[in-house]
């Protein structure tokens, strides 16, 4: 799955080693908060929060012999943008394994930008019960945030620009282990040709992407 | 890896479904499915949009299924049972349509006895018409929960065995099920009396007059309802010798394979076209496809609903 055409790798972020080494700290600091880490559940957004817990999960397992339980979460539902965004976005369905009432819930996601995401995570997760406390866990937190929202453990802080975009990809999900960041490729002057240029469009599905890209598409 | 979609605007019929269309249905139902377990049964996705359940016919499951599934995700619903409505006072299809219509609803599910009455209001109305059934046509919603159905049941469609046995000829369902099946790879067999057989179906599907043919080394058998109410002749002697010929009973359904899956849309006609025994027994998925009706629905729903409207 390359990046399509009109974006362009400006900057590699992590490699396979420095993203194994970022969870691993990230574990660390969250076992270092909740040192009985058994009232603990680790809930990813899905797509690529939830291979992000389960590795983190790992960690914790094998820092304190305990692997707390790991939920998923597809928060389609909550989007607030769900009948302005092209066509229906699929769904994966949730999964909370265990009841979260009075536990700590660790949400955990690649990216956090706009905020939006984890506001539509916070919805869902209180129809599930109610937890003691919910923190957030983020690979990259690249800014931009439109609501009240920060991490309470964050891989890595960055300043980006809105016309960029970081794209987390991860072995389970994409074959390799890698953050990259993107930026938009110069566009070509148009030059005059029999046939009309394809539209470009951002990498909608390589990799996950957050940036004002999302295509807008007509529907019949 | 290019996900599943529905790029249809209304849900008319399973004819012209691709088998594509019918599998992102079915596999956005089986993710909604988890909501209906939740302790809390809402998600905020469809609020705001409003949805007209308009009743032609009589109607428990399909209407009941409609109404939850609108609710659980939150859309906004009327149901109008035109036995209590203007049409009594002889409005037409098309004017109670646009009537409901200038009250800006977003989608209309409409059941009708006359066949392609959906068809008509999808070209008409602005709404997104759901067929909830259409005279002896197509009920595209059953189908597609029998087929959820069978392959939670049996973890998929290709190559299964299905006979569908009883009222052909007046069965919207069968006409459905016979679309959906073979368009995914499903073998699909007919059991009725010549009489209840509508004349040319053997280019959908094969046909046979003895239940015990149909039923043999079956991996799933679909009961139609004995339609008595839209019979207008004698299309066989007695209910009872009905029963006789072509009631599946216990002693026939172990005919089938070992694994057999028996279906019935409901209302049974306990005693008519199935035995009570096989209705309550162990290989009965009757109460799954209801539980199944509200999920496909709210798949519909969202399919439909979500996404932008343009």
């Amino acid at each position: 799955m390359a990046p399509s055409p009109s974006y362009r790798e400006r900057q590699e972020l992590m490699d396979a080693g420095r993203l194994a080494l970022t969870l691993s700290r990230i574990g660390h600091e969250i076992l270092e908060r909740h040192p009985d880490i058994r009232g603990t559940v680790l809930v990813g957004v899905r797509t690529r929060g939830v291979p992000l817990a389960r590795r983190l999960a790992r960690v914790l397992r094998e820092a304190a012999g305990v692997e707390p339980p790991v939920g998923a979460l597809d928060i389609t539902l909550y989007r607030d943008d769900l009948t302005t965004v092209g066509p229906q976005p699929v769904l994966r369905g949730t999964d909370i394994p265990t009841s979260i009432d009075g536990r700590t819930v660790v949400l955990v996601d690649d990216v956090l930008f706009t905020g939006r995401t984890v506001r539509a995570a916070l919805d869902e997760l209180i129809d599930f019960g109610r937890p003691s406390r919910i923190e957030l866990a983020v690979l990259v937190d690249r800014g931009h945030r439109e609501l009240p929202i920060h991490a309470d453990y964050a891989g890595r802080t960055l300043t980006t620009t809105r016309d960029e975009v970081v794209q987390v990809r991860l072995r389970e999900e994409d074959g390799d282990d890698r953050v990259v960041l993107l930026e938009r490729a110069a566009a070509p002057a148009p030059r005059a040709r029999k046939a009309p240029a394809a539209p470009t469009r951002a990498p909608a599905r390589a990799g996950k992407t957050r940036g004002p890209s999302r295509t807008r598409r007509r529907r019949r | 890896m290019t996900p599943p979609s529905y790029p249809h605007r209304h849900l008319l019929g399973i004819e012209p479904l691709e088998p594509a269309h019918i599998q992102a249905v079915l596999d956005t139902a089986e993710a909604l499915r988890e909501v209906l377990d939740r302790p809390i049964k809402k998600v905020p996705a469809l609020r705001g949009k409003t949805v007209v359940n308009l009743f032609y016919e009589p109607s428990t499951r399909t209407r009941a299924s409609f109404e939850i599934a609108e609710k659980v995700l939150s859309a906004d619903s009327l149901s109008i049972a035109t036995s209590t409505s203007s049409v009594q006072k002889g409005e037409t299809l098309l004017d109670t349509a646009k009537n409901l219509e200038a009250m800006n609803p977003d989608m209309i599910v409409l059941r009708h006895s006359a066949s392609g009455a959906p068809h008509f209001l999808a070209r008409h109305c602005r709404s997104a018409i759901v067929n909830a059934g259409d005279g002896a046509h197509e009920h595209p919603t059953q189908a597609l929960l029998d087929a959820l159905t069978l392959r939670q049941k049996k973890g998929r469609l290709e190559g299964l065995r299905v006979a569908i046995i009883g009222d052909v000829m007046h069965s919207r369902v069968a006409r459905s099920n016979v679309w959906l099946l073979t368009k995914m790879g499903a073998s699909v067999v007919l059991c009725a009396p010549p009489t209840l057989m509508p004349p040319g179906i053997e280019t959908l599907a094969s046909v046979t007059y003895r239940i015990e043919e149909a039923v043999e080394g079956a991996d799933a058998i679909m009961m139609l309802r004995l339609q008595q109410e839209r019979m207008t002749g004698g299309y066989f002697p007695t209910v009872r010798e009905y029963h006789a010929r072509f009631g599946l009973t216990a002693e026939r359904a172990r005919r089938a394979g070992k694994d057999v899956v028996i279906l019935h849309p409901g209302p049974m006609n306990r005693g008519v076209e199935i035995a009570s025994e096989v209705a309550d027994g162990p290989y009965s998925v009757i109460l799954d496809q209801v539980t199944n009706g509200v999920a496909v629905r709210m798949a519909v729903l969202y399919l439909l609903l979500g996404g932008a409207e343009t």
